[in-house]
């Protein structure tokens, strides 16, 4: 059992847990990822290392709320415990001295592409970050972001906040103006399948952390299969992380469909159980 | 009374849930013997001076010993018996190939059929389960070594080196990936074959020699072997298994509700899917289900596929079926329950619709030709003779590979051409110094019972190793 240190609600729906792991927190890297299981009946899922510290022995995750797994794990609270922590997982983010770096990042991504963002700067890059959400209400973490950054650009689809549009825009300017040597992106599979396709015509290798469905996350039952430069790899051992201009999207898209029915089916049935 | 008239050479046949009713349900197929069937069976065996059983047992038990002690009703001693070469009984009992093992070399197979062994070992494993207090723990007497070992998975071979270590009376660490123990016997084997809770029983027996147990310990993540050696362990143990499915390499075999056989069995038995949506992990089987392969994975994906609902569930194979390696108990089993086996035939590519689902599976027919390398009679396609297969749901049974974390995290650590850990089979030793390895990550998917004996010879390697003066 892996104990909640402290629960933070960011946003609507999104939550970050800071969660006692020691041995985990010791050898995570960014760009890596956990499993997480809450309860006996629960499935594992998997959750990026949003941050961690060795001193406290502590792994954080920010999770959104999606379906019925997340959801059960959005009623969990600072104290209570989680099933089962399995970690670090994945290969790390490539992290070396590119020049400039983008690092894009929509939704709960944002807090995962904090450590990306330090670790690119520490190793003396010029960074830029770029968040995008969907209406000023949702924004979080503007400050902490903006601290690793060197510059910060943030969209909101509805133009509440700042800049209005995507973030494939801003995106595609500072490719245009040139000197970008690399581009990290997370967030929504439709998200990282942009800005691909916005860098591609630049030449300018383009980072994805992709989240295809998975069970074990050790490399053991292939259900994370995607397809990269015309080969299949699994996104568990092989990734999260692959250049996003290899990547099968519409092959990622289709698999991360497969279960709707069941999701929709388990989600009323548990919504139903907590109303009565 | 001659000996001759004393020769039974009909075994007693063991209760199986009836094909119609055990497709509508996981629980166990084969019921197991009564303390009469048992007795009965048990006095069949002719107590041979130099029983030629024992030489096909992998670990060595007393069979006519422990046979013996059923004949007498003295089932604590039958007990005894058991554990002393073989912690886990229960398991063994239902899932060991026996045909091809002690049963093969019992001389009664000669004449008719061979005591049944397994079902024996089952009975006794059984029957201590269910009166714990029966044996007596000889923990006390072990003196402590102050060696500490760390047993790199939980399956058939991981807890086999650990009980032995810890009953020399070293620390013993098991560290398990998953967040249950049991490797395959837990997210591979099906409940209605070996339920869960008797693979927890014998864990437990394990546990209670003092053995620790760490799960959601992935190895060469949360640490390396490397570290494990310079953080006070002085022996490791590798035992991680084969998990890495293979796929057939073939068109449209990332369409979903195309599974590897893998994730079928870990989603059913591991994450209990068959109890979806209590069980939150789901799980597809539609109404047609293609199995490839002709191994007991096979015979377990697709008889998984019946119980969940499928309503015609086939098992495509490229050979005839005397070339399956499944075991002929299963393959029994499973055309008894209606898996429908489709012989010589390969598939070309999967078919899917626009949602990137699969529909069909383009087959060919196949013919066989000269006998391969394997000495089997190898699968050529006829030309001209691929037809098209409606299905729902596609799982390739191919069998599974070394899974690389361990490996690419081990410095000095050689590996044959097939990703295994490149290791000496009497001792287990590897290339690397204080690291042994042992079951399939040494000779690739092999059994539950030579994993058995390869973690036993390992053992007895480690412990002469630790207590020497180099340990
Ligand atoms: C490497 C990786 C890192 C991730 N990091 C984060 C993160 O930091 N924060 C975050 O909020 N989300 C993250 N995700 C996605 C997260 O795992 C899913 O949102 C979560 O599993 C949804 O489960 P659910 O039961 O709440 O929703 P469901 O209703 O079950 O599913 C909603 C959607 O989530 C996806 N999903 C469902 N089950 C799984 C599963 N077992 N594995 C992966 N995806 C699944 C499917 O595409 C599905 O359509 C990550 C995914 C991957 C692969
Ligand atoms: C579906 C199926 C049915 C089978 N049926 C039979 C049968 O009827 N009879 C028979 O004799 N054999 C059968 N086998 C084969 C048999 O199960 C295996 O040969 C046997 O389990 C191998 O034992 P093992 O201990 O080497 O590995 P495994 O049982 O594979 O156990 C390895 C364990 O190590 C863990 N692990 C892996 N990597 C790491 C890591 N990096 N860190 C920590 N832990 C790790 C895994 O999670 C797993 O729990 C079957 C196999 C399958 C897949
Ligand atoms: S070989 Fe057969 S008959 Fe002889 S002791 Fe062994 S089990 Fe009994
Ligand atoms: S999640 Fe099972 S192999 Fe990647």
């Amino acid at each position: 059992m892996y104990q909640i240190l402290a629960r933070e609600d960011l946003s609507t729906g999104i939550h970050l847990f800071r969660i006692k792991a020691p041995e985990v927190a010791r050898k995570a890297r960014p760009g890596q990822f956990v499993i997480v299981r809450n309860g006996e009946e629960g499935e594992r899922i998997p959750l990026t290392i949003a941050d961690w510290n060795t001193e406290e022995g502590s792994v954080t995750i920010v999770f959104m709320e999606v379906g019925t797994t997340s959801k059960k794990l959005a009623r969990l609270k600072t104290g209570d415990y989680l099933t089962n922590f399995v970690g670090p997982l994945g290969q790390p983010t490539e992290i070396e001295k590119f020049g400039t770096v983008v690092c894009v990042a929509g939704g709960f991504a944002i807090a995962t592409i904090v450590p990306i963002a330090r670790a690119m700067k520490k190793a003396g890059n010029k960074v830029i970050s770029i968040m995008g959400f969907r209406t000023k209400d949702l924004v979080f973490w503007e400050d902490r972001l903006g601290s690793v950054s060197d510059d910060l650009i943030i969209t909101t689809d509805d133009g509440s906040y700042k800049r209005k549009g995507l973030v494939t825009e801003p995106l595609k300017e500072l490719l245009q103006d040139g000197g970008v040597n690399r581009v990290i992106a997370i967030g929504p599979t439709i998200m990282m399948k942009f800005c691909s396709l916005t860098s591609k015509p630049f030449g300018i290798k383009t980072i994805v952390s992709l989240n295809p469905i998975m069970v074990d996350g050790t490399g053991m039952c292939g259900c994370c299969r995607v397809i990269v430069g015309n080969e299949t790899k699994f996104a568990c051992v092989d990734g999260p992380d692959f250049d996003g201009h290899e990547v099968d999207w519409d092959l990622l898209i289709n698999r991360q469909r497969t279960y709707l029915k069941e999701e929709k089916q388990s989600l009323e049935l548990w919504e139903k159980s907590i109303s009565s | 009374m001659s000996e001759k008239q004393k020769l039974n050479l009909n075994r007693v046949s063991m209760p199986k849930q009836k094909p119609e009713a055990r497709v509508h349900n996981f629980s166990e197929v084969a019921l197991g013997y009564t303390q009469e069937q048992a007795r009965e069976e048990a006095s069949r065996c002719i107590q041979c001076k130099n029983p030629k059983c024992m030489e096909g047992c992998p670990v060595g038990i007393d069979i006519p010993g422990f046979i013996k002690a059923i004949a007498e009703d003295d089932l604590p001693r039958a007990a005894r018996i058991l554990k002393d070469k073989n912690s886990l009984p229960g398991i063994c009992g239902r899932v060991c190939p026996q045909e091809t093992q002690c049963e093969m070399t019992c001389v009664l197979a000669k004449k008719g059929s061979p005591i049944a062994i397994g079902r024996l070992e089952r009975y006794v494993a059984d029957w201590e389960q269910s009166h714990p207090k029966a044996i007596e723990q000889r923990k006390e007497n072990v003196k402590p070594s102050s060696k500490k070992v760390a047993v790199i998975g939980s399956g058939p071979a991981g807890l086999t080196c650990a009980a032995d270590l810890a009953k020399l009376g070293h620390e013993v660490t098991i560290m398990e990936a998953l967040h249950v123990t049991g490797g395959v016997l837990t997210y591979g084997i099906p409940e209605f074959r070996l339920p869960k809770e008797i693979v927890r029983r014998e864990v437990n027996y394990v546990a209670s020699l003092g053995v620790k147990i760490k799960l959601d310990n992935v190895i060469g993540k949360i640490s390396t072997v490397d570290e494990l050696l310079q953080n006070g362990y002085d022996a490791v143990f590798l035992a991680p298994g084969a998990g890495a499915p293979m796929f057939l390499n073939i068109p449209g075999e990332n369409l979903s509700g195309v599974y590897s056989a893998n994730e079928f069995l870990t989603r059913t038995n591991l994450m209990k899917a068959y109890l979806f949506p209590q069980y939150d992990t789901p799980i597809q089987v539609g109404q047609r289900v293609a199995v490839f392969g002709g191994g007991n994975v096979a015979m377990d994906a697709s008889r998984c596929a019946l119980r969940l609902g499928a309503k015609e569930v086939y098992i495509i194979y490229r050979r005839s079926e005397v070339e399956m390696p499944a075991r002929a108990e299963e393959r029994e089993n499973a055309k008894e329950e209606g898996v429908i086996f489709k012989l010589l035939s390969n598939p070309k590519r999967f078919i899917g619709n626009e949602q990137g689902r699969v529909t069909s599976v383009e087959l060919y027919e196949m013919e066989l030709g000269e006998p391969d390398e394997s000495g089997r009679r190898r699968p050529i396609p006829r030309p001209g003779s691929e037809f098209i297969m409606d299905i729902d749901i596609a799982i390739p049974a191919l069998g599974t590979k070394p899974n690389p974390i361990i490996p690419s995290s081990t410095a000095g650590l050689e590996l044959t051409k097939w990703g295994t850990v490149k290791t000496d089979e009497a001792t287990g030793r590897t290339s690397k110094a204080r690291v042994w390895c042992g079951g399939d990550m040494a000779t690739g998917s092999a059994t539950v019972i030579s994993a058995m004996g390869a973690a036993r010879r390992a053992a007895n390697d480690i412990h002469a190793f630790l207590t020497s003066r180099e340990g």
